[in-house]
């Protein structure tokens, strides 16, 4: 009988297909049945969509990094749910796309840190963190005092959103850029910090 | 989780264990046609690829995690809606609301599953509910003299308070200092309660347009001499004008600029200052209005904890 290692070592294309096979059995039982579960797929009560200058705020969490350093995930350990909250549940994020949970903290988890600080502390906060946190080896982000919005894309991200499942409504859309226009990039940024977390009540 | 996923997990699970087993057999099979021990019949450049087995040690290794698979699938969760025999789960998360969440709780524990969360909490709480209950009992202003619960005050505070009012509680532009004992809206035990448990939302209105610029440069030299100041020039004039306009600001600072601490509007006569006592940092606050917030604690710390904090502030000053 001819060695069947043989075979497989020296057929690239044969190989790669096998390692495909072997490794997509944990996909298949971990992820996909998750896909099609309740629990992933409907929002805690009272759970609202992004309003289109929270939504702003967002891909300017996005577009700054903060998910390099802060998670937006809080484990159910006491240790961590005596300082941020109750733990993360899957209903808070069936709207994400995608989801922000970050897998590192250099800064504080932010799951919860929505309605924690005043909307002043965030603008000083972020402009400078060390005028109010002498010890905090966060970078400011000075910027985003100065840089004003268009919300010329505004409606078009949220009517992406709607295709993936957000239930904007029309009236959300058409007045999406009016709310963004001339806001500054801190405001929209703040305006989405304070959204994270506050509905599981 | 409905009967069909739960069983496309678990005939997907244990087929992966049978075909390992299945795998490690067939390779534990001389199929090769060579000796064991010998060359498998190319060399390079003096290396030689032996057929060797698989090391023993290795081979027992992998059928005990064969075996230990079988025991965790039996006990913990690993097979679709099969819950395991210990009833084992992480915590509860099928929860939409902080009523259901606690609702999970309690029928878990009628249920006698072993969630390990819920145990965590329920250790600390057998530990650490005693000691706080204890310390409710005893009045702020007589919990002060416990060194233990002024300890565990501080703990909570720089946890909690710190990011706004200081690691060392002495504030901050904005953030008020909280050991000089000038209190906006009151410095007795019942008092910091109050603020910790509901928050304070401060508002000192914009007075740029009832105002004009010159009414306020007025108003800012009439309270620079409530602390006994003056104008870098031009003082007595503009100060006497402002002392008519300080009429709209005594509605909260009252007539004689000494504040009141119903409505958190400070004093204006003590020189302590929370957005600066400057020309240019008074001026500001009169024409943009400042609105300070204090968060409230109750559901981040509870009854008992904001008791505990309230008397490490309380502490401070005392």
């Amino acid at each position: 009988m001819r060695n069947p290692h043989e075979i497989i070592e020296k057929n690239v294309g044969l190989l790669t297909v096998l390692i495909l096979i072997a490794i997509s059995f944990g996909a298949l039982v971990q992820i996909t049945p998750l896909m099609f579960q309740q629990q992933v797929m409907e929002p805690v009560k009272g759970l609202k969509p992004y309003t289109a200058l929270q939504l702003e705020g967002r891909d300017i969490y996005i577009r700054e990094g903060c998910v390099g350093c802060h998670s937006q995930m809080i484990r159910p350990f006491r240790a961590e749910t005596e300082r941020y909250g109750h733990y993360s549940v899957a209903g808070e994020s069936v709207w994400e796309h995608p989801f922000l949970w970050g897998s590192k903290r250099t800064g504080p988890d932010l799951a919860r840190v929505g309605g924690r600080y005043s909307d002043e502390w965030h603008r000083v906060h972020l402009i400078n963190p060390r005028d109010v946190v002498p010890e905090s080896n966060m970078p400011g982000f000075p910027w985003l005092a100065e840089n004003t919005l268009t919300g010329e894309d505004t409606a078009k991200k949220m009517e992406v959103f709607q295709t993936l499942g957000v239930p904007y409504t029309a009236e959300d859309i058409a007045g999406a850029e009016a709310a963004v226009k001339g806001k500054t990039e801190m405001e929209a940024l703040i305006a989405y910090l304070q959204s994270l977390g506050t509905y599981l009540k | 989780m409905s009967m069909f996923w739960t069983i496309w997990i678990s005939v997907i699970t244990l087929g992966t264990i049978v075909g390992s087993y299945l795998l490690l057999r067939w390779n534990l099979t001389n199929y090769t046609g060579h000796p064991e021990g010998e060359s498998m019949g190319h060399e390079f450049d003096g290396i030689v690829e032996i057929n060797n087995p698989l090391p023993r040690w290795w081979t027992i290794l992998f059928y005990l995690t064969i075996v230990w698979s079988f025991f965790y699938l039996a006990l913990y969760p690993g097979l679709g809606s099969f819950e395991g025999f210990l009833g084992w789960r992480s915590s509860n998360q099928d929860v939409r609301t902080l009523e259901e969440s606690a609702q999970a709780r309690i029928d878990a524990k009628e249920g006698e599953y072993l969630v390990q969360y819920d145990r965590e909490l329920d250790f600390a709480a057998e530990k650490f509910d005693p000691i706080f209950e204890a310390y409710a009992k005893v009045p702020v202003e007589e919990l002060v003299k416990n060194e233990e619960a002024v300890k565990v005050g501080q703990r909570l505070f720089l946890q909690n308070c710190s990011q706004c009012h200081g690691s060392d509680a002495r504030g901050n532009q904005g953030f008020p200092n909280l050991t000089d004992n000038d209190w906006l809206y009151g410095g007795t035990g019942a008092k910091i309660k109050e603020t910790l448990t509901n928050g304070r939302n401060a508002a000192m209105p914009a007075w740029i347009d009832a105002m004009g610029e010159q009414g306020i440069k007025e108003t800012v030299a009439y309270v620079l001499s409530l602390s006994g100041r003056e104008m870098a020039e031009n003082h007595d004039t503009l100060a006497e004008a402002g002392k008519a306009r300080f009429m709209v600001c005594a509605a909260c600072h009252g007539m004689d600029g000494k504040g009141n601490q119903m409505l958190g509007a400070p004093n204006l006569t003590d020189n302590t200052w929370l957005y600066g006592g400057s020309e240019r940092a008074i001026t500001e606050t009169l024409t943009y209005g400042r609105n300070g917030v204090m968060p409230s604690f109750k559901k981040t710390l509870g009854d008992n904890k904001i008791h505990v904090v309230a008397t490490y502030v309380y502490s401070l000053s005392h």
